[in-house]
């Protein structure tokens, strides 16, 4: 372990996370620098350039403004909550983004556990008949459903679930909770079966090589129950791939929630992303973004610090392992 | 999606060697692999009708000796867009994998080989991509430079450089500690020919067989883009976009042509994936570790 131990390790993951961060806001920001022609225009395309309108684009890009104030004014008034206003919506970002998050968030929880009790337990059932026929199947079902695209996913179920059979709802949001998780459950399953298949492949694999090594079977030699041992011994021992590759998750369901969103017609963050990349609106595509780079850095970094603290020998990749 | 690729280079997947040594899976992946790419580059003489072709009198026909696959709700043949939206959604993708792999074994040459500060400096500046997912980074490239391929087709590029690049680099820096190298070295040779001359012929192989597993990411991103109707914009055919228009008739019923390019993507990113897999397979085994 490095010196200062793991203290000193979870505030160098937390530097890191806030300069990613903020890498990742100077990219965001300066990235309309990169098309040709003046930012007003590039901001205004598609929109009746009035001078009203210019007026107060400029203002809330501070355009007329030296550079590096505007990133930082754009950058105070962030971290104050404040995402400028969306062209299409004239409506703060904020206040559009208060309004759709609840249901992205519900989305990618209820795909998260889809793919947390489905992977987990196709893997440990994979591992533990290792060459017979249900791992040989799950397997096969793996490397077919992982070349599952979302939006496939979608088509599909929707064919099968809402026009053939009827049980579940094509389009819409729902009202009230119930109604909402209700409407969710079909996307949901959508966006979640390409993840099945990977946490179910790694899962396998790590619990494949828990299982080959000496402190199983010294386990099992002592007379230990099989759940015991696997529960005890291999799972807990093969979580620290499966933890790595849930922080990269979170990015891949918050990304392919715009997807899904779409194509069931939600009214959550995802669809406001590709609505807003759709007409031009760029304070919205900023913000959403940034949130989705942050999260996703926040989610590694705290996946690299529970990993620390399981195995404080991967803290730091010291060499120790 | 990019999360994807980093598991699979990351982590081990011994769980996947017995589907790999599959030959029949082989056989199957070359199989359709070849089939796809000689429709694609034949289009305009395998594909029975013109697919901008509109029919109105034969809107949403089912499958029929006339057209085997049904017609679009324009009365365009299913099966013509089909084969003429394999070029589109697989030129993206070949596009991107052979961007990504030129530039990442460059910057990942130049790191591994160097070291020290360009190390650094790269290695920084590759963390940050990292940061942002490929489809996102497209999306973004999208906003500013308009819908299209050439947009999310670039971005994409730059997203999965570093993925091509990390590799090239720890690859890089396993051939240089290797003696004959030294011996080269020692020998006189300037270092743009052993680095490109000796090193690079030992690691492309392995680098060509990640990237192989790229492509199919990259396809059903780039697809999932003109599903959204970000991407390739019509009158264009791609399979992405079939899926778009024809997402409206699955409500009544007309199954068929949303499911057919449905289908096209899945079992090309399968026989891909076999055939990427098997291709690091066979180079791995060979490679001394």
């Amino acid at each position: 372990m490095t010196k200062g131990g793991l203290p000193r390790v979870v505030l160098g993951k937390i530097a890191v996370l806030v300069l990613t961060v903020l890498a990742a806001s100077i990219l965001v920001f300066f990235s309309m620098y990169l098309v040709p022609g003046d930012p007003v225009s590039f901001l205004m395309r598609g929109r009746s350039p009035s001078p009203e309108a210019v007026k107060a684009v400029s203002e809330q890009y501070g355009l007329n403004k030296p550079v590096l104030e505007q990133y930082f004014n754009w950058l105070a008034n962030l971290l104050h909550g404040d995402f400028g206003r969306s062209f299409q919506y004239r409506e703060n970002v904020s206040t559009l983004l208060a309004s759709r998050a609840g249901s992205t968030f519900w989305l990618v929880v209820l795909s998260g556990v889809i793919i947390g009790v489905f992977g987990l337990a196709a893997g440990m059932v994979a591992a533990l008949s290792r060459g017979k026929v249900a791992d040989k199947a799950i397997l096969i079902g793996a490397t077919g459903l992982a070349a599952v695209p979302s939006f496939v996913g979608a088509i599909v179920l929707t064919a099968l679930f809402s026009v053939q059979l009827g049980w579940f709802p094509s389009f819409g949001s729902g009202q009230g909770f119930l109604d909402t998780i209700y409407h969710l459950i079909l996307p949901a399953v959508a966006l979640a079966l390409t993840f099945i298949a990977l946490v179910a492949r790694v899962t396998r694999s790590s619990m494949v090589e828990q299982l080959a090594l000496e402190h199983v079977e010294v386990a099992t030699s002592r007379g230990m129950t099989r759940t015991r041992v696997v529960f005890r011994h291999v799972l807990r021992n093969a979580l620290n791939p499966i933890l790595t590759i849930s922080g990269m998750l979170v990015a891949g369901l918050l990304v392919s929630s715009s997807i899904v969103e779409a194509a069931f017609g939600l009214s959550g963050m995802g669809s406001l992303l590709v609505q807003s990349v759709d007409r031009m609106d760029f304070p919205v595509v900023q913000a959403i973004v940034l949130i989705i780079v942050a999260l996703f850095v926040l989610s590694n970094t705290v996946v690299d610090i529970i990993s620390a603290f399981l195995d404080p020998r991967t803290a730091a990749g010291t060499g120790a392992r | 999606m990019s999360i994807l690729t980093k598991t699979r280079s990351e982590i081990p997947d011994p769980g996947l060697k017995t589907m790999r040594r599959r030959p029949t899976a082989f056989a199957f992946s070359v199989v359709v692999l070849s089939c796809i790419v000689f429709a694609a580059v034949f289009a305009p003489w395998v594909a029975p009708y013109n697919p901008d072709q509109l029919d109105l009198f034969n809107v949403l026909s089912g499958p029929s000796p006339a057209h085997w696959l049904g017609t679009d709700a324009s009365g365009r043949d299913t099966l013509s867009r089909l084969i003429f939206g394999a070029r589109t959604s697989m030129l993206g993708p070949l596009i991107v994998v052979i961007g990504s792999t030129v530039l990442g074994i460059a910057l990942g040459l130049a790191s591994g080989w160097f070291g020290g500060i360009i190390d650094a400096v790269l290695s920084r500046v590759f963390d940050l991509v990292f940061a942002f997912p490929s489809l996102l980074l497209a999306m973004l490239a999208v906003t500013l430079f308009g819908k299209g391929l050439a947009a999310p087709a670039a971005a994409m590029t730059i997203a999965y450089t570093p993925y091509v690049a990390r590799q090239v680099r720890q690859l890089v820096a396993a051939e240089k500690a290797k003696p004959y190298v030294t011996a080269y070295g020692v020998q006189g040779f300037g270092t743009p020919w052993i680095a490109f001359g000796r090193v690079l012929p030992n690691i492309v192989p392995t680098v060509g067989a990640q990237s192989t597993l790229n492509f199919g990411y990259v396809l059903s991103e780039l697809a999932a883009l003109s599903f959204l109707g970000l991407g390739v914009q019509p009158p264009l055919s791609d399979w992405g976009s079939m899926i778009n228009e024809s997402a409206g008739g699955l409500m009544s019923g007309q199954v068929i042509p949303a499911l057919v390019p449905s289908v096209a993507i899945v079992v090309v990113v399968i026989a891909i994936n076999i055939f990427g897999e098997h291709l690091s397979d066979r180079i791995g085994g060979k490679l001394p570790s």
